[in-house]
This record gives C-alpha cells, sequence and structure tokens, in this order.
C-alpha cells in the first residue's frame, strides 16, 4: 500500500492483497458459492459491480459523512446496491438467481465490501477508489474461479459445464459437497503462503484482532483477548 | 400433534442437517475467529441464538405487515439488515445499562453479529421458505442452536490442534480451515436422518 501509482492500486488486489486468500475476507461466499465454475464467476462478478459502485459513492461522499456515523452509512449505500444488484440479476439472469439464492442479497454483509470502503474508499479520492474497486473485485472474482475449478474439476469431473470425460471414473463426491469447500480452500491459502514465500502480509492467525473491519467493533476486540500474538510471528 | 411433528423436523433440520455454518457456510467469520476457547465459543454461539431469535420476531412481522402490505418487497435486504443493525446496538446498549455482569459475558459478542451473514441469511431464508411466524421462530432457535454446536465441538478440536506441530504453510488459518471440514464431513452423515424420523 505504501507505493501509491494507479496501477499498483489496481493490481494489488489480484495477488498481493487478494481479499480471499490474502486479507481473508468474505469467506461465507467463497466456501459456498465455488460448486461449479458458472456460478462463482457469477457471484464474483456481482459481488465486483457492488464494490465498485459502492467504492465510488463511499469515496465522494466521504467529506459529507459524519466519522461517527459512518458505519451506517456505509451498510445503507452497500444494500442499496445490492438490491439493484438483485433486481438486474432477477430480471435477466434467472438461473444465476436461482443458484445464488440467499447468498445474492448476502452480498450486503460480505465483509470485503465494508471492508474495503472502512479501509480505502473513505480515504482516498474516487478515481483511486474505482480503481480499487475493480482490482479487488477482480481479484475476488479470479479466486473464486480457481477453487471451483478445482472443486468443479475433482468432484463433478467437467469445467464450466462440459464433461471431461477421463476423468470420469475418478469422481471425488465430496469436493463439491460443503467438506471439500473448506479442504480446498485451506490447501489454496498454504499455496499462496508458499507462491509469495510468506511475504504477503497473509493473516496467520484469523481471529478479532486481525480484522480489518475491527474499528467497526472496536469494544469486542479490546475485551477479547488478542489471539493473535499467541502464538508469535511462527 | 402434526404441528409438533413439523416442528421437530424444522428444528433437527436446521440443528443437524442443514447445520449453517458446517453445511450452508454461512457465519464463517466468527466460526474460525471466536472458536479458539471454549468459553468463548459458547458466548458468542448463545449471543447469535439469542440475536437469531429476536431478529427473526422482528423481521418476520415487518415483511408481512409492512412491506408486502405496501408492496416493498424489494427492500427487503435494506430494511431487514438495518433493522438487524439497530436492534444489535440497542441490545448492547440496554445490557450495558441493566446487566452489567450480562453484558461482560455476552454483550462484547454483539457488535460482532451484526455483520454475521448467517442472523440476515436465517431472516431472509425464514420469508424465502414461506414459514409461518412460529415455524421461523423454530427454525432461528435450530440455526442458532447448530451455530453453538459447531462452536463448541470446533473449539474442542482446535485446542488439539494448538498442541501438534502444522507444516509451515498450513500454520493458522490453513489447518483451522482443514479441520473444519473433517467436522462438516462428520455431519453430512446426518443427511437423511429427518426425513426418515416419522417415516
Amino acid at each position: 500500500m505504501k507505493n501509491n501509482s494507479n496501477l499498483s492500486v489496481l493490481l494489488k488486489g489480484i495477488l498481493k492483497e487478494n481479499p480471499v486468500f490474502v486479507l481473508i475476507l468474505g469467506t461465507c461466499p467463497t466456501l459456498a458459492m465455488t460448486k461449479n465454475v458458472g456460478d462463482a464467476f457469477g457471484m464474483g462478478l456481482a459481488a465486483l459491480a457492488v464494490l465498485l459502485c459502492s467504492n465510488i459513492l463511499v469515496s465522494l461522499l466521504r467529506k459529507v459523512i459524519p466519522d461517527t456515523v459512518r458505519i451506517p452509512c456505509y451498510i445503507v449505500i452497500i444494500a442499496s446496491f445490492v438490491t439493484i444488484v438483485q433486481m438486474i440479476v432477477k430480471a435477466f439472469l434467472p438461473e444465476l438467481d436461482e443458484n445464488l439464492g440467499v447468498f445474492l442479497p448476502l452480498i450486503t454483509v460480505n465483509c470485503i465490501i465494508l471492508g474495503r470502503a472502512e479501509m480505502f474508499a473513505g480515504k482516498n479520492s474516487v478515481g483511486k477508489s474505482a480503481l480499487d474497486g475493480i482490482g479487488m473485485g477482480l481479484g475476488f472474482t479470479l479466486a473464486l474461479v480457481l477453487m471451483s475449478t478445482v472443486r468443479e474439476v475433482l468432484g463433478n469431473a467437467s469445467f464450466a459445464g462440459h464433461a471431461i470425460a477421463f476423468l470420469e471414473p475418478y469422481k471425488i463426491k465430496f469436493m463439491v459437497e460443503a467438506p471439500g469447500g473448506m479442504l480446498v480452500y485451506g490447501c489454496l491459502i498454504a499455496l499462496v503462503y508458499v507462491i509469495t514465500k510468506g511475504k504477503a502480509p497473509l493473516k496467520k492467525s484469523f481471529s478479532c484482532a486481525g480484522c480489518p473491519n475491527a474499528a467497526n467493533c472496536h469494544t469486542a476486540c479490546t475485551e477479547l483477548p488478542a489471539e493473535s500474538g499467541e502464538k508469535g510471528d511462527a | 400433534m402434526e404441528l409438533f411433528e413439523s416442528l421437530i423436523v424444522i428444528l433437527l433440520g436446521s440443528v443437524l442437517v442443514n447445520n449453517y455454518v458446517l453445511a450452508q457456510f454461512m457465519g464463517i467469520c466468527p466460526f474460525l475467529g471466536v472458536s479458539k476457547k471454549l468459553d468463548q465459543a459458547t458466548g458468542m454461539g448463545i449471543a447469535v441464538t439469542a440475536v437469531m431469535l429476536l431478529a427473526t420476531a422482528v423481521t418476520w412481522p415487518i415483511q408481512y405487515f409492512l412491506l408486502d402490505k405496501v408492496g416493498l418487497g424489494y427492500m427487503q435486504t435494506i430494511v431487514f439488515i438495518l433493522v438487524i443493525a439497530s436492534l444489535v446496538q440497542m441490545l448492547e446498549l440496554l445490557l450495558k445499562k441493566f446487566s452489567p455482569a450480562l453484558h461482560k459475558g455476552l454483550g462484547v459478542y454483539l457488535p460482532l453479529i451484526t455483520t454475521n451473514c448467517a442472523v440476515l441469511g436465517v431472516a431472509i431464508n425464514n420469508i424465502d421458505e414461506g414459514y409461518t411466524f412460529l415455524e421461523s421462530m423454530v427454525n432461528s432457535l435450530g440455526v442458532g442452536l447448530g451455530f453453538l454446536l459447531a462452536m463448541v465441538l470446533f473449539s474442542g478440536l482446535r485446542s488439539r490442534i494448538d498442541e501438534s506441530k502444522v507444516p509451515k504453510p498450513f500454520r493458522g488459518l490453513a489447518v483451522t480451515l482443514i479441520a473444519a471440514s473433517f467436522i462438516s464431513l462428520a455431519f453430512m452423515g446426518f443427511a437423511g436422518i429427518v426425513d426418515a424420523l416419522f417415516a
């Protein structure tokens, strides 16, 4: 984040600060919507649209919104865009709407979006916030597509609906069920750690203290013992 | 009796078969974040159950008696998140003022729950499934208890992980997720149990 050139703002979301594998945000849709590549792509694009719009609006209004009530304001902005996206998807892509189900409205509480509003858009210019929204949204989409590729190929012997014949006898059924999602996610996080050689600010311990939304709920975070410090930076 | 049976089916279904954390992937953040110690996991679980019941008790009438009546069904997401967020805030203030002991035990978890997708998820799901008010409340109770169950089970598992030697890239979240995957695998065994209950 030190280098604030526009390109790096755009690109950091894709690997260096990938919201899914490095910042560990938005875990719920990541796990739930990666059973097949099509749904994952749709989910990623829906979140990208909301993220881009909310980042722009939050950034535009950053001098108007009083600091004390900024979180409720952000939530209303995000929920409005989610509703718009929800209506568009319902109207033009009813099949996707059915597959995403409750996770479409749940984009509202996806912590990537609130997290970016709080960490970036609330402090930066409109242009940069838009770039950040696109970068983070693309990073999210890429991560979802990558994870769903692994799950669909292994679990269903197909890619984006096209069957892969020679894998047919070797389906690992549970990959497309709930446990497979967590297993693949865990392995991919470890893989990203290896690729980035541990240089990415990967949160080794998932706890309140390390949460980028910590400021939203500081009472909870200060009163809960800081769990991240326990094991040191092993 | 029939009503009772259908309620039991909903309750067991949401606790075991469609466990929100382990099968539906909602509320993963607190599940991974606050499950390190048993007492914290229990506190979080109870707080989530309470908020879910309260949120359902408020959002169900709002949907049927307000939004649907005036044809504003599409405002569901915005209204629900606002109602739940203010509800949680008020609850925290009230607890702080009138029952500091309870606030110390449960109140600290409340702000974390505001943006927990399981709470909004259960409120929306109750409407989508077309549940009656009673069924909605039972479903919310089941979902909350299922969350509590998953948290308590998982905190036990995590204390074992902490004592074991994990390869470096897997340390932290990666191994935690893989452990969660095994619990989830165990819960898959419950599929079908509810349908056979009254067959």
